[in-house]
């Protein structure tokens, strides 16, 4: 068998000035070639103004077991909210 | 649908108690409505399952396009060459999301080419009929997107993460698919006495292997029980085909069509219709591989395979040049 494509991870920003977004993946022998592919797979229907590929590989991910650790300390931190002070009606919007 | 008869690896379902700790915290995550992603822990069965279901329903986006395809350089019109030559770009893109939602439970794309090819993978019984006339095409994106999206919309909801954003995306672009069908129809339906009968003729033909792509009824669908504990199978096929008759019957009414069943008919007490069951023997034997188009679809895949190494493997050669004069030049 033939030594297959890289896989690359694609990423759009859409109409609306937001980030780039994680759409999905494709195989492609380069990364040019990716962006070619990226453009006829994923933004059919007008759904992006700009590109971004990534080959998968050099991607760096939390691993499942760390959520604990690395997510939890957040969770009591609920003065980080604006919710979390009172603020009297007749100060108004703030 | 385009998984049928997917065989599930599962010894029985458990019950919580009897699960070791880490498969009743994963079957707790999925009670819970909770996605499973890829580098979670998950029970060999559920990824060998699931390689098997989203696998084949990969394969069936992919063969799916030659019926279709056959009509391309054929259709009536400039404006209905380019939506159909749309609709195949679609399944093209539908079987790639597919792919990689599979590839990232170990699998890897050419392996799951490979395992087509040799017939240990399967595609959907549908893909094994012919489009002999401009009608069928019409009916296809009728009636087999239709009983598609009857079971992908559910599926939306399935367990594991990278197949339900599979989902959630061709849903988005499957109700094209199946309205352009109606389309058709409606265009030939209204048409002169000739087109009527194309029709007819088309509906005559994909009713009962429409019925089919549901999956045998639940009675014979023996690895169902395990599949739906996992929320990898959200409703039961007989469920599915029940829901996908009352919807399409209304609809070939409009047409002016019959729906080839003398059987069929309203049911007021359980609100829906009675109708014939497909000949299951047939099924079985377009699964087996005996039926009228297995071989060609078969043959064109592998067509397509083979003589496409020599670009595959030139454009990889391209690129490490690229990548080694590039380094070079550093």
């Amino acid at each position: 068998m033939s030594k297959e494509w890289p896989l690359y991870e694609i990423f759009i920003r859409g109409q609306h000035g937001l980030s780039h977004r994680h759409v999905g993946s494709l195989h492609a022998p380069d990364a040019e070639t990716a962006i070619k592919n990226a453009r006829d797979v994923y933004t059919r229907r007008n759904e992006g103004v700009s590109i971004w590929v990534v080959e998968a590989a050099a991607i760096t991910a939390t691993a499942p077991g760390d959520k604990g650790p690395i997510f939890e300390p957040s969770e009591s931190k609920i003065y980080r909210h604006p919710t979390f002070y009172d603020i009297p009606d007749e100060i108004g919007h703030m | 649908m385009y998984a049928q008869m997917v065989k599930s690896t599962g010894t029985g379902v458990k019950s919580l108690d009897e699960m070791e700790p880490e498969e009743r915290a994963f079957q707790e995550k999925v009670d819970a409505d909770i996605r499973i992603e890829a580098r979670d822990w998950m029970p060999e069965g559920y990824r060998k399952t699931l390689i098997r279901q989203i696998g084949q329903h990969a394969h069936s986006e992919i063969v799916g396009q030659l019926p279709e395809g056959n009509w391309i350089t054929r259709a009536p019109t400039l404006e209905r060459k380019m939506i159909l030559l749309a609709k195949v770009q679609d399944e093209a893109g539908h079987g790639l999301y597919l792919y990689s939602a599979a590839e990232t439970l170990g699998v890897t794309r050419d392996e799951m080419t490979e395992m087509l090819l040799s017939g240990k993978m399967k595609y959907s019984s549908i893909f094994n009929y012919p489009t002999l006339t401009w009608a069928d095409i019409g009916a296809v994106g009728w009636l087999v997107d239709g009983a598609a999206i009857m079971n992908q919309v559910p599926l939306q909801r399935t367990s594991y993460g990278p197949y339900s954003r599979a989902m959630i995306r061709i849903c988005k672009e499957e109700s094209f698919h199946q309205r352009q069908g109606y389309d058709i129809m409606m265009k030939m339906a209204k048409g002169s006495e000739a087109q009527k009968r194309m029709a007819q003729d088309a509906l005559n033909r994909f009713w009962y292997p429409s019925l089919m792509m549901f999956g045998p009824s639940d009675a014979n669908s023996v690895h169902s029980e395990q599949s739906m504990a996992w929320k990898i199978k959200i409703n039961s096929n007989d469920e599915l085909r029940r829901k996908f008759v009352d919807q399409t019957v209304p609809q070939a009414e409009y047409l002016g069509l019959t729906v080839p069943d003398d059987t069929l008919a309203w049911n007021e007490e359980k609100g829906g219709y009675d109708f014939a069951e497909p000949d299951w023997d047939e099924f079985f034997d377009v699964l087996k591989g005996a039926g009228p188009a297995n071989h060609d679809r078969l043959e064109a895949r592998k067509t397509a395979w083979d003589d496409g190494a020599w670009v595959r493997d030139g454009l990889t050669a391209h690129a490490e040049k690229k990548r080694t004069a590039k380094v070079a030049a550093e």
